[in-house]
Formats: C-alpha cells, sequence, structure tokens
C-alpha cells in the first residue's frame, strides 16, 4: 500500500485527526500563555512588565475568537456541533470544550478586558462619532459611570476575575492536554504529564508571542521599547521555557529507561517519520537554541541592540518550536500503527477543507483581528489611564 | 457595594441571565425526545438501527423451500456450510422467489477462495494447490459442491 | 450437531419470526424482542479459521461498507517460532479476496478475524462528546448517524483500529454485530456466511447459548486485555503474537 511502511490495521491507514488539529492546541496555547502573563502585573505585581499588560488581553481575546474555526472546520458535521451544549458527555474531555471555552471567553478574557477599559471606553462612547459611537455605547452597556467609587469597584472585580481567570485559563488549555493524554489506547499520547507539557508550553508560546507584538507594535508606532519591560518578560519567558524543557526530558527519559512494548515503534518514528520535526525543529532549533540565547542574555551584560536581536530571533524560534511540539504530538500519535507493526504518511491537502492553506489562513487571522481590536481600544502605555484608586473616605449617611 | 456605582455590574449580571435562559429555552426545544431513554444516547436510535433491510436470508429461509438440497447437503462435508456463504446474498429472492433468480456460480472462482493451498490455512483442512490438482479443468467437473466428496457423493 | 426434535421446537418459531419479516419486505424492528433478554459477543475459533474472506464480503454486502474501510477484517500472521514479539502480519485489502498462495517457511502461520470487540466498558463511547456512540442495554457498541458530529474521538480512543469515518455520512462507523438482524433472531452475516463455523454469534444471558460451554472448556482469550475494556469477542487459542 502507498505510504504505509510494515503492518497497520486497515482503518488506521488514513489519519483521523489533520494540521488543523495542531493548530488549535497552539491557538489556545498561546491564549492561555498571553493571560498569564497579563496575570504577572495584575496579581502577581511584576510592575516591569505593566506596558504589555492590555496588549497581551487583546491578544487572548483574537486568538480565542479564531480557536474554535479549525475544530469547526474539522468536524464532520460541524452544523451538528451545537449538541455539545445540549447533551455534553460528562465522561468525555471533549465535551468539556464547549463550557470551558464560552466561561473562559465569557466570565474572564471579556469581562476583564471590559472592566479594565470601561473607562475609555464610556469617554470614547462620547467623543467619537458615527459607527464607532454606536459600538461603544453598546459596550457600555447603558451605563456611563466612571466615578472614583465605580472605578474602584472595576478594579477590585478585574483582580477577582484574574485570580479566577488564571486556573481557568489552566483549564482551557490543561483540558486539551488531558484530551490526548487519557487515551490509553495511544501510548505516544497516554501519560498523566501530557496536560502539564502542554500547559507550560503554551506558557512559553504565550509569553514569546506577546514580547514579540510588543517589541513590533512599539517599533511600528516608532516609539522606544521599555527595555525593563522586554527584559522581565524574557526573564520569565527563560524560567518558563528551563520547567518546560525539564518536563519534555523527563518524559523522554521516562520512555527510553522502561522500554516497553511501545517504544521500540515509537523510536524508531522519531528517527525517522518524525527526526525533521522533533529533532531538528522541536529539540534543537525550538527548545535549546532559544533556551541558550536567552542564558546568554542573562549571563552576559549585552548592549540593548544585541539583547533585542537576540529576543526576536529567540521569540521566533519559540513559537516555531512549540507549533512543532503540538504537530509531533498530533500527528506523530497517527503514524505509527497501534499493532507497534507499521507506519503510514500524513498526506495533508494543499487547497483543501484541512489543508495547509486554510492552516495558514487561519494562523494569520489573529492578527487581523488584534488589529482591529487595537484600533477600537488601544492598548498602549501612553493611553493607559488605571491607576489603583485609593481608598475611599468613609462617607457618612445613606447609601445611594 | 454602592448600588449606584455598580449598576454596570448589574447591567451585564442581567445579561447573563437573559443568555443563559434563552439556551436553557432553545435546549428543550432541540434536544431529541428520546434522548436519555436507556442512556445517554437518542433511543429511537435503537429503532433505527434495528429496522435496517437484511440481505442475507439465512439458511433457514433456504431450506424451507429447497429442502432436496438440504438433504443432499446431510453427510456430506459441506453439510454446515450455509447456503448463503457461496450463493451471496439472497433476502430478495427468498422474499419474491420469482423476480429474483440467483446467478449461475462459477467454480473455478469460488472453491479456490477456500480450497487454495495457504500456509497459514489449518492443516487439516482440505486445499490444493488448483493448477497442480485439476489441470485446468472446473472444479465441478468432478465435484457436486453440495455434497464435494467424489466416492459415493459425487457426479 | 444432531438437529433433535426439542431443537426444532425452539428453532422453527423463531425461523417463522425472522422469515416473516424477510418475507415481509419492509423491515422493521421485530416487535417480541426484549433487549433486557440479551447479553451479545462472539466467538472466534482460530483453529477453524481458512481466511477464505467470506465474512469481510458478507459484512460489506450486507451493510454496505464503502471500498476501504472495514467494520471486520483478518490478518494473517506469520512467526518464527520463539520470537513472539515480531510475527510479520498483513492484511491485503482487509482480507476482502482471500490470502496470495504461501508456501510453508516454517514456523507458524494463521488466521485472525478482527471485528469490533463490543467491549463491556468501552473506551470509545467513554470519550464521544454528545453521546452519539453508546452501549446498547443488550451490550452492543451502536453509533447514531443522525446524532454523530464526526469529530473523530472514538475512532483514535478505539485500542483495536475497528473505527473509521464514512466518508458518505462523515460519520463514525464500525460494526454493529448486525443489529438489524440479531434482535430479528437471525445470525450476523459474517457469522452465517462463515463456511468453516470460526466466527459465531453468543448471547451471553441465554442460557443454552454453546458459548457457556465452549468458554468453561477452551482456553480462551480476549484481544489486549492489559487495556481492560471488556472485550466481548473472545478468541479460542489465539497466539502470544497475535496484535
Amino acid at each position: 500500500m502507498p505510504g504505509v511502511e510494515g503492518f497497520m490495521y486497515p482503518n488506521e491507514v488514513e489519519l483521523q485527526w489533520s494540521v488543523l488539529i495542531v493548530l488549535y492546541p497552539f491557538l489556545t496555547g498561546l491564549v492561555a500563555g498571553a493571560f498569564i502573563l497579563a496575570s504577572l502585573e495584575r496579581v502577581f505585581r511584576v510592575d516591569a512588565v505593566k506596558p504589555t499588560y492590555r496588549l497581551a488581553l487583546l491578544t487572548a481575546l483574537a486568538f480565542l475568537l479564531v480557536a474554535p474555526m479549525p475544530l469547526q472546520l474539522h468536524l464532520g458535521h460541524p452544523e451538528r456541533s451545537y449538541e455539545m451544549y445540549l447533551t455534553p458527555h460528562t465522561t468525555s474531555a471533549m465535551a468539556m470544550f464547549g463550557f470551558v471555552y464560552l466561561w473562559y471567553l465569557m466570565a474572564v478574557l471579556v469581562l476583564e478586558i471590559w472592566l479594565d477599559y470601561r473607562r475609555d471606553i464610556v469617554m470614547m462612547a462620547q467623543s467619537s462619532t458615527g459607527l464607532k459611537r454606536w459600538i461603544y455605547r453598546a459596550m457600555t452597556l447603558g451605563s456611563t459611570n466612571i466615578s472614583q467609587r465605580a472605578l474602584a469597584i472595576d478594579d477590585r472585580v478585574g483582580y477577582l476575575v484574574t485570580v479566577i481567570g488564571i486556573p481557568s485559563a489552566f483549564l482551557l488549555h490543561g483540558y486539551v492536554g488531558f484530551i490526548f493524554g487519557s487515551v490509553k489506547a495511544n501510548p505516544w499520547w497516554s501519560t498523566p504529564m501530557m496536560p502539564v507539557v502542554f500547559l507550560f508550553s503554551a506558557m512559553v508560546s504565550g509569553i514569546a508571542v506577546v514580547m514579540l507584538l510588543y517589541m513590533l507594535a512599539t517599533w511600528v508606532r516608532g516609539r522606544k521599547i521599555d527595555m525593563r519591560c522586554v527584559d522581565t518578560v524574557a526573564r520569565y519567558l527563560f524560567y518558563t521555557f528551563i520547567i518546560d524543557f525539564s518536563l519534555e526530558m523527563l518524559d523522554l527519559i521516562h520512555r527510553i529507561y522502561e522500554s516497553d512494548e511501545s517504544f521500540r515503534s515509537l523510536d524508531f518514528m522519531v528517527h525517522t517519520k518524525l527526526y525533521l520535526s522533533h529533532i531538528v525543529v522541536q529539540i534543537v532549533l525550538g527548545t535549546l537554541v532559544p533556551i541558550g540565547l536567552l542564558a546568554l542574555t542573562q549571563v552576559l551584560d549585552l548592549t540593548e541592540a544585541d539583547r533585542k536581536r537576540i529576543y526576536v530571533l529567540a521569540g521566533v524560534l519559540t513559537l516555531v518550536g512549540i507549533f512543532a511540539m503540538r504537530w509531533n504530538v498530533v500527528i506523530g500519535g497517527q503514524l505509527f500503527s497501534k499493532s507497534f507493526l507499521g507506519y503510514t504518511t500524513y498526506k495533508m491537502g494543499l487547497v483543501a477543507r484541512e489543508g495547509l492553506l486554510t492552516a495558514i489562513v487561519l494562523t494569520l487571522l489573529p492578527f487581523a483581528i488584534l488589529w482591529v481590536l487595537i484600533k477600537l481600544l488601544p492598548p498602549w502605555p501612553e493611553a493607559q489611564t488605571r491607576e489603583i484608586p485609593e481608598a475611599p473616605a468613609p462617607q457618612s449617611g445613606s447609601f445611594a | 457595594m454602592f448600588f449606584k456605582d455598580a449598576g454596570h455590574l448589574f447591567r451585564l449580571a442581567a445579561v447573563f441571565l437573559i443568555g443563559l435562559l434563552v439556551f436553557l429555552v432553545v435546549r428543550s426545544a432541540l434536544v431529541p425526545k428520546s434522548f436519555g431513554q436507556y442512556g445517554h444516547f437518542r433511543g429511537s436510535a435503537l429503532t433505527d438501527l434495528a429496522a435496517r433491510p437484511v440481505n442475507f436470508a439465512g439458511h433457514q429461509a433456504c431450506e424451507s423451500c429447497h429442502s432436496d438440497v438440504l438433504e443432499k447437503k446431510k453427510g456430506g462435508r459441506h453439510a454446515r456450510v450455509n447456503c448463503e456463504a457461496c450463493h451471496g446474498p439472497l433476502a430478495k429472492h427468498a422474499d419474491d422467489p420469482t423476480s429474483v433468480t440467483p446467478e449461475k456460480l462459477d467454480t473455478a472462482v469460488l472453491c479456490v477462495r477456500c480450497h487454495e493451498a495457504n500456509a497459514a490455512k489449518p492443516k487439516p483442512f482440505p486445499q490444493v494447490v488448483a493448477a497442480d490438482h485439476s489441470n485446468g479443468l472446473a472444479c465441478d467437473t468432478c465435484h457436486q459442491p453440495h455434497s464435494p466428496a467424489i466416492a459415493g457423493g459425487g457426479k | 450437531m444432531n438437529v433433535t426434535r426439542r431443537h426444532l421446537l425452539l428453532l422453527l418459531p423463531s425461523a417463522a419470526v425472522a422469515w416473516k419479516y424477510v418475507l415481509a419486505g419492509t423491515p422493521e424492528a421485530a416487535p417480541n424482542y426484549t433487549m433486557a433478554n440479551h447479553w451479545w459477543g462472539m466467538l472466534i475459533d482460530l483453529p477453524k479459521c481458512i481466511g477464505c474472506g467470506n465474512c469481510v464480503r458478507a459484512c460489506q454486502m450486507e451493510n454496505d461498507v464503502p471500498d476501504g474501510y472495514f467494520r471486520t477484517w483478518v490478518e494473517r500472521y506469520h512467526v518464527s517460532e520463539w520470537d513472539l514479539e515480531n510475527p510479520k502480519v498483513d492484511s491485503p485489502d482487509g482480507g476482502k479476496k482471500g490470502f496470495p498462495a504461501s508456501h510453508d517457511e516454517g514456523g507458524k502461520n494463521f488466521f485472525v478475524p478482527k471485528l469490533c470487540n463490543h467491549c463491556s466498558d468501552s473506551p470509545c463511547t467513554q470519550v464521544c462528546p454528545v453521546g452519539a456512540t453508546f452501549d446498547s442495554p443488550d451490550g452492543v457498541v451502536l453509533v447514531d448517524k443522525t446524532y454523530c458530529l464526526g469529530c473523530r474521538y472514538c475512532v483514535q480512543a478505539c485500542p483495536y483500529g475497528c473505527r473509521f469515518i464514512n466518508p458518505k455520512t462523515n460519520t463514525a462507523e464500525k460494526c454493529t454485530l448486525c443489529y438489524h438482524r440479531i434482535t430479528k433472531g437471525l445470525t450476523t452475516a459474517c457469522c452465517e456466511s462463515c463456511p468453516t463455523g470460526a466466527r459465531q454469534l453468543a448471547d451471553l444471558k441465554n442460557p443454552k447459548d454453546p458459548i457457556h460451554e465452549f468458554l468453561k472448556t477452551h482456553s480462551v482469550h480476549v484481544l489486549k486485555p492489559h487495556m481492560a475494556t471488556g472485550a466481548k469477542v473472545f478468541y479460542n487459542e489465539l497466539d502470544g503474537s497475535v496484535r
């Protein structure tokens, strides 16, 4: 049979999950990672990264809006996808998707953005004209109260939302890892470490993308990059990367040591079919090189220009490497036979519903959406007006 | 909380509540009626699946008309080979015998499927290398398929 | 088996009922079928399998299985004497047209028919997000093709590779144990067309089913027991090399 080496069960030859299912965890990973970066400032009071706060939230939203699209395009019957809301099968991790997504979108991300931007929204509703005016007016929900007290309430509630948002972000991306990690039929996927590995690689990719977007946007706007901010973001990227790399190495060493019945088949697959994507792209170019580059910036005293170059290179390689990791998990998990006696080939379409072109469009779409969001809700530090209000003096008299 | 200054939050909560109510109403309209009858699935799926048309009649249907063939098979090596194993699905014929006439089978193709020698076939199973066995003659030249043994039961 | 009068008394009424439905032409669920009285499985007597492929063809004809996909298939194994971990396996077009002739190269050679194991603890129904694939009360794992989203999670979760997506309906599909036949007192298409009786439908709740005696007197296995799926397809004399 063309494309098949050795023996595969007859129904296994065709891959079930395509490049779109590689893209989905990549996109939700960026969402989770960007949100965690935003929460660094909001909850953990890492002031240095404040210039990226609003940008991180908008980035998370842009990617979150696109995230369900690869899933819809991949389904045999996308018109029936609402069934997951009507009759979710509670034993299925995938059934959680609809609710976790909706919770995270509405009760965390949209709510936090709305609370943080509300003062600006109200002011822009009053100052803008035409279509934009109607959009802002709708976003105010009819309330124009931006008194000191109201903003203090917003701040308090926003803080709580972020605190709830952190485990929610973990859930949003962790359940994707569980979808793979809980499949006992597939030894490449089945490990309790899968959700953890997915989550940490998500954080790495999310931090990297916000760092790159901040540097790019600041440069495009002709402003000066806040190096204290970028150095701090890069440092968090470095720490998270160390943890992520350690987790992946632990998984690898454990597999090699235990050498169970699947090991020889998987090992052969990694060294042949997945050599380029796993060894070269994911491990060397996508993990070791960025970690090495970031380590240099921590250990050596480099000039600002050198650091910027290294951050850009490390950031881009990181994103490529994390995409490769998703590829190796999803596609790699389907290239070998569950009989451990053979391998198949992934025939990716080009201009097809689940093809390469679709994947490229879906990867670029969040940036287009982000551009619209930035126009609508400018995230730049100069425009940011959220002050942490002082505790108001106790008022006499009754409640209003 | 001072309600005047938290008004916008109450509006937001109202939006969420309305959304939830709309969802519950739509849900009750869209979930199939028999869902959950026997478990987490649409109960009427069982009747849908059981209602598929049958293509193989089953040997008892054949034997109720072709009792002469049944007699011939008894005592022969093919006694327990069901009719449709060779003759294919014939529920339509059993349904209305005159409207559908089963094709005459080509023994050159049919018999070798089972009886061509193969190392993976059980050793006691009768198997031959067809090319050497019959010198190109069709199997039913010497063997009667309903009772294939040559000595005594064959043609 | 000698057909005694007692057997006829049991067989003829059910045959008459089944025949009535076949003659009737219009398919309908047998009204006197009670799910709670049945617990379906299958027995595969490997020493009897001759790899003729009748079962694969019959299943395709009975169930409109699309070409290139298999609700059941037959594998051929070649095991050199003691190396159980490295068998040579092939299944040309699922065994649908039988297997090319092979001469004895030494070692051990045999056929293994495979199908959905109708697991009592099935990993595929566990992962279905909407309840489109389910366990029927009489022990058959089925797919509701009007409800299936085609997400393919169940195909990934099956350890035995018995599921596929039907390209015409874009929904998950697999062996239904010929549910439309067994509920009418008929046997499955594959068992009906098996010339050697290697495949036999088994009703574990029927005290008169020969499976009970067989299970007590033979060395019987299921595929991949370490997966703890509660598989209900029992193999007689399954070799340790079988994947």
